[in-house]
C-alpha cells in the first residue's frame, strides 16, 4: 500500500504519525504493527505510545528532555527518530489474537435492541444474527480504560449515536455507534445504542494486563442466554 | 507514622507525576494538576520532585498528625493552621505529634499540595501512585481521602518539633515557575480548519472558565468558534493541554484526567509550561490566549525546569546540615 504519511505535533510534548485520512483495516494494521515495534525499543524519555485508527502518537517527557537537549529542538529530534524508525520498520504485522466474547442480547440488557431493530426494519433475531456473523477488529482502545472501538459492522445494522446520551450505561453493555461496535468496561455515561451485555469483566485492575482486549485483536461475539449470562457473570465478578 | 483524616475534604487524593505508559489501554495518565506545586512541595523538604503528594481542593480535610513529621504545602493558599497557628505555603515545617492541620479560607489558587519528608505510603498501580477514581486503583485504595482514613508516611523526624510546629527558615521563590499572563498555545492539527474570524477571536477575545470544569478538563465559555467546513474527524490521540472545539463552538482544555483519544477538532494545545498556572484558576475566571510555536514552548519548559533545579539545589544545601544534625 502506498498511503502517504505525515508527522505533526500533538502539543509540545507529543508527536503524531498519520497514515492517510480514513478508517481502514489495512492502515490500522500498519499502525498497530508499528506500535508493537516501537514498544519493543528502549528509548529514553518516551512516556506513551498511543495507536489509534490511522495515527500513532508518541508522548515524551518534555521536562526531562529539555534538560538534556541544550538548545536543540526536542521536537526535531523526536521527529527524526520517529521517521527513521518508521522507515526502518519492516511492517511485519503482530500476531492477531482471536477473542470470543459472549453477549446476552436480552432486551433487559440491551435497552435499545428494539428501537435499533425498528429503525433497521429488521426483527431482533436478525440484528443478533448480523452482529454475531463476522469477527471485528479492535481498531483502538480509548474513551475509558479498556474501551475497545471495534468495526466494521454491517451497514444494515449501523445506527447513529443516541441524540441524548444516557447518564449511566452499565459496565459490560455492548453498543453500536455508526458502523462501530464497542463494550463499556465501566458504569459510565454514554451515547451508544445498547443492544446487549457481556458477562465478562472487560477491565480488571488486579490483572497485569487489565484490559481484556488489546489493539489489533480480532473479536467474535457469540450469543448466550440470560441464564448463561448470569452464570458467567457470577464467576467473573466474585463480589457482585 | 501516620496522619488521620478528622474531617473529609471536598476532593483530596494522592497524586504524583502521572501514570504514563498505558494510554494504549485507554488508561488516562492522571497525576497532579499543578505539577509545579507538587515539585515545589517535595523539593522544599528534600524529596524527589515527583514523590506522591496529597492534592486538596477547597475545603480540604482536617488532618491529625499521629507522629512528628516534616511537611511542606505548595500551590493554593487556603489559610492553613496547625493547632491554630497560621502557617505559610511554600515553606517547610516540622509538625509535632498530635497537632491538627486545618484550612480556614481560600485566599488564592484552587489546589494545595502537601508533601511529607520521606514520602507517603501509597498504593502503586501500573508504576504510579496517582489515584485513579474510575478504576479505583492507586493512591489510597483508589479513592479520595475520607473521615478516619489513616495514611502512613515513611519517615519520622526524631528532632522534636516545638508544639505545635516549627517553621524552617527558608521559602521557595516562585518567580519563573508560573505564568501570570496570557496562556500560550501552539497550533493543533485542526487549527487551520477554523475560519478567519474564529482564529482572530481565539487570540483576542476573553474566555471564562465554566462551572463544569474538573480534573478531566476545563470547559470555557466565550465567542462561538466555527470551522470553515464541518468535517467528520477520525478519533485520535489527545494530550494534556489539548484545546478541543466542541460541537457547540465552545472550547474544552484537557487536563490531568483527560481521555486518551478524542474526535473533536484540536484547535490548539496549551504549552506544558503554562498548565500549572491554568490548574490553579477557579471557575468564573476570565482568561485569554496567545499563539506561540514549539521552539518557544520548549524554551519556556527549559527555563521552568532550570528554575526548579535551582530551587532544588538551594533546598538541598539548606537541608544538608539539618539532616546531619538529625542523624
Amino acid at each position: 500500500m502506498t498511503t502517504g504519511y505525515t508527522f505533526y505535533p500533538c502539543g509540545d510534548h507529543a508527536i503524531t504519525l498519520a497514515l492517510g485520512d480514513r478508517i481502514d483495516a489495512g492502515i490500522n494494521e500498519r499502525v498497530i504493527a508499528f506500535f508493537y515495534y516501537l514498544s519493543s525499543q528502549q528509548v529514553e524519555g518516551i512516556k506513551d505510545i498511543i495507536p489509534a485508527y490511522h495515527t500513532l502518537t508518541v508522548v515524551y517527557d518534555l521536562e526531562k528532555l529539555v534538560k538534556k537537549s541544550g538548545t536543540a529542538s526536542v521536537y526535531q529530534k523526536m521527529h527524526e527518530w520517529l521517521q527513521a524508525a518508521w522507515l526502518r520498520h519492516t511492517g511485519d504485522s503482530a500476531v492477531m489474537r482471536q477473542m470470543q466474547i459472549p453477549v446476552c442480547y436480552h432486551p433487559s440488557l440491551g435497552p435499545d435492541l428494539e428501537s435499533v431493530a425498528k429503525s433497521c426494519s429488521m426483527d431482533i433475531d436478525e440484528i443478533i444474527d448480523v452482529h454475531t456473523s463476522i469477527p471485528y477488529r479492535v481498531y483502538l482502545i480509548g474513551f475509558l480504560p479498556g474501551f475497545a472501538y471495534m468495526g466494521t459492522i454491517d451497514a444494515r445494522i449501523a445506527t447513529p449515536r443516541k441524540a441524548t446520551p444516557r447518564t449511566l450505561v452499565p459496565a459490560g453493555s455492548v453498543g453500536i455507534a455508526g458502523r462501530q461496535t464497542g463494550i463499556y468496561p465501566f458504569d459510565s455515561p454514554g451515547g451508544w445504542q445498547l443492544i446487549g451485555q457481556t458477562p465478562l469483566q472487560m477491565f480488571n485492575v488486579r490483572k497485569d494486563q487489565p484490559s481484556l482486549l488489546q489493539p489489533g485483536d480480532e473479536v467474535q461475539f457469540y450469543q448466550v442466554t440470560l441464564t448463561e449470562f448470569n452464570q458467567i457473570r457470577a464467576d467473573e465478578y466474585p463480589h457482585p | 507514622m501516620s496522619i488521620r483524616i478528622l474531617k473529609a475534604g471536598l476532593l483530596d487524593s494522592i497524586q504524583d507525576a502521572g501514570r504514563y505508559g498505558y494510554q494504549h489501554w485507554g488508561i488516562n495518565p492522571g497525576g497532579a494538576m499543578d505539577s509545579i506545586a507538587m515539585s515545589v512541595a517535595n523539593i522544599l523538604i528534600g524529596n524527589e520532585a515527583s514523590e506522591p503528594v496529597i492534592e486538596m481542593h477547597f475545603p480540604p480535610a482536617d488532618i491529625l498528625f499521629e507522629e512528628n513529621a516534616m511537611i511542606a504545602l505548595a500551590g493554593a493558599d487556603m489559610r492553613a493552621t496547625v493547632n491554630g497557628q497560621a502557617i505559610p505555603v511554600h515553606q517547610p515545617l516540622l509538625v509535632a505529634k498530635d497537632s491538627v492541620l486545618r484550612f480556614s479560607g481560600l485566599v488564592s489558587g484552587t489546589r494545595v499540595y502537601m508533601a511529607v519528608h520521606g514520602g507517603w505510603q501509597a498504593d502503586k498501580w501500573l508504576d504510579s501512585c496517582s489515584t485513579h477514581l474510575k478504576v479505583k486503583a492507586g493512591g489510597y485504595h483508589g479513592r479520595s481521602l475520607q473521615k478516619n482514613d489513616t495514611l502512613l508516611f515513611k519517615k519520622s523526624i526524631s528532632k522534636p518539633a516545638q508544639i505545635p510546629c516549627t517553621l524552617l527558615p527558608w521559602r521557595a521563590n516562585l518567580s519563573g515557575l508560573y505564568n501570570a499572563g496570557e496562556f500560550r498555545f501552539i497550533e493543533g492539527n485542526e487549527y487551520a480548519l477554523l475560519n478567519a474570524r474564529s482564529r482572530t477571536s481565539l487570540t483576542s477575545a476573553s474566555f471564562t472558565i465554566a462551572q463544569q470544569s474538573d480534573r478531566m478538563g476545563f470547559r470555557l465559555t466565550g465567542p462561538v468558534l466555527t470551522l470553515d467546513s464541518q468535517q467528520e474527524l477520525i478519533s485520535t490521540a489527545v494530550t494534556k493541554g489539548t484545546m478541543q472545539l466542541l460541537p457547540d463552538g465552545q472550547l474544552i482544555i484537557l487536563m490531568a484526567d483527560h481521555q486518551t483519544t478524542g474526535g473533536y477538532p484540536r484547535v490548539g494545545h496549551i504549552i506544558s509550561a503554562d498548565i500549572p498556572s491554568l490548574a490553579q484558576l477557579p471557575a468564573g475566571k476570565k482568561i485569554s490566549f496567545s499563539k506561540t510555536d514549539i521552539a518557544s514552548a520548549e524554551k519556556a519548559a527549559r527555563l521552568q525546569q532550570a528554575n526548579l533545579q535551582q530551587l532544588q539545589n538551594a533546598c538541598n544545601f539548606r537541608l544538608q546540615p539539618f539532616f546531619a544534625n538529625e542523624s
